[in-house]
């Protein structure tokens, strides 16, 4: 009974070590070529517009996503903790599900012109009782503006640069 | 109702104030999207069923929070902030906050408007 135990356990990390890697793999190579396709849209965390033109309309812009970790990796951070340092398998798991809420936010407005005052905001979802975490919800928000095209005082080198 | 994150509405002047508004709602998880959910969290990756769930009920917070602001007879609400807890295992409160103003076309021209709303 015991052996049955310990074989679906290593079943399940060589499941989530395999098919996990495979999805973190995918999602990395998606979020790297959509963030090319963004690169020219700028979002920056302060909250004063640059003047370049006249504002013609502001928007709350708003992305998010709910990552969660394998298997194999919630194991492997669990042996981690035993002996401190870095814990690579959360950073990667935090580090896709803000790059993912950010694109999403500038999916929602990509005709907008800029992006100001970008926060984000961070929350753990429990699995159940156990306390360990099982995924992540990570928010973008900010606020998209729209410049006016007929501006008295246009600075049109800004504007393609 | 125009709502931003930033301290003023770009383009636009404040004329009003009214203070805080805030709309929160608390939501359980579905039995079923817990049960993928579960599943899901062996080989890791998005969980859709939540961001669905999150999305819908953050849609439902901005909502009450824009009623309030309206009944206080404001158009925008700016300074826009969002926070999630989980209050109990398996459900969360989302609560987005803010302050309710009323925004107005600048009588004078246009430039003059950018160039009062502009820190320094």
């Amino acid at each position: 009974m015991e052996l049955i135990q310990i074989y679906v356990g290593l079943s399940l990390l060589l499941l989530g070590f395999v098919v996990g890697g495979v999805i973190e793999r995918m999602h990395y190579r998606r979020i790297k070529r959509r963030e090319f396709g963004f690169i020219t849209l700028p979002a920056t965390t302060t909250s004063a517009i640059p003047q370049i033109q006249d504002v013609e309309r502001s928007q709350l812009a708003l992305g998010s996503a709910v990552i969660s970790v394998d298997y194999f990796k919630r194991f492997a951070a669990s042996l981690k903790g035993l002996f401190g340092g870095e814990i690579h398998s959360y950073s990667s798991l935090l580090d896709r599900a803000r790059r993912e809420a950010l694109l999403r936010m500038k999916e929602n407005f990509a005709d907008a012109d800029m992006f100001v005052n970008v926060r984000f905001e961070t929350s753990t979802i429990s699995n159940g009782g156990n306390s360990r975490i099982g995924s992540v919800e990570v928010l973008a928000f900010a606020t998209a503006i729209w410049y006016r095209e007929d501006s008295p005082h246009a600075v049109p080198a800004l504007l393609e640069s | 109702m125009i709502l931003t994150n930033t301290e003023t509405v770009p383009g636009l002047l404040i004329v009003e104030h009214y203070g805080l508004v805030q709309g929160s709602t608390i939501r359980a998880k579905h039995i079923g999207r817990d049960f993928m959910a579960g599943m899901k969290n062996l080989v890791g990756g998005e969980l859709r069923g939540y961001t669905e769930l999150l999305q819908e009920s953050r849609d439902q917070a901005i909502l009450r929070m824009s009623d309030q602001a309206k009944a206080l007879g404001a158009n925008a609400v700016v300074n826009l902030r969002f926070s999630t807890s989980s209050v109990a295992a398996g459900a969360a409160e989302i609560l987005c906050y803010g302050t309710a103003v009323r925004v107005e076309k600048s009588p004078v021209d246009a430039q003059s408007a950018s160039t009062q709303q502009r820190p320094n």
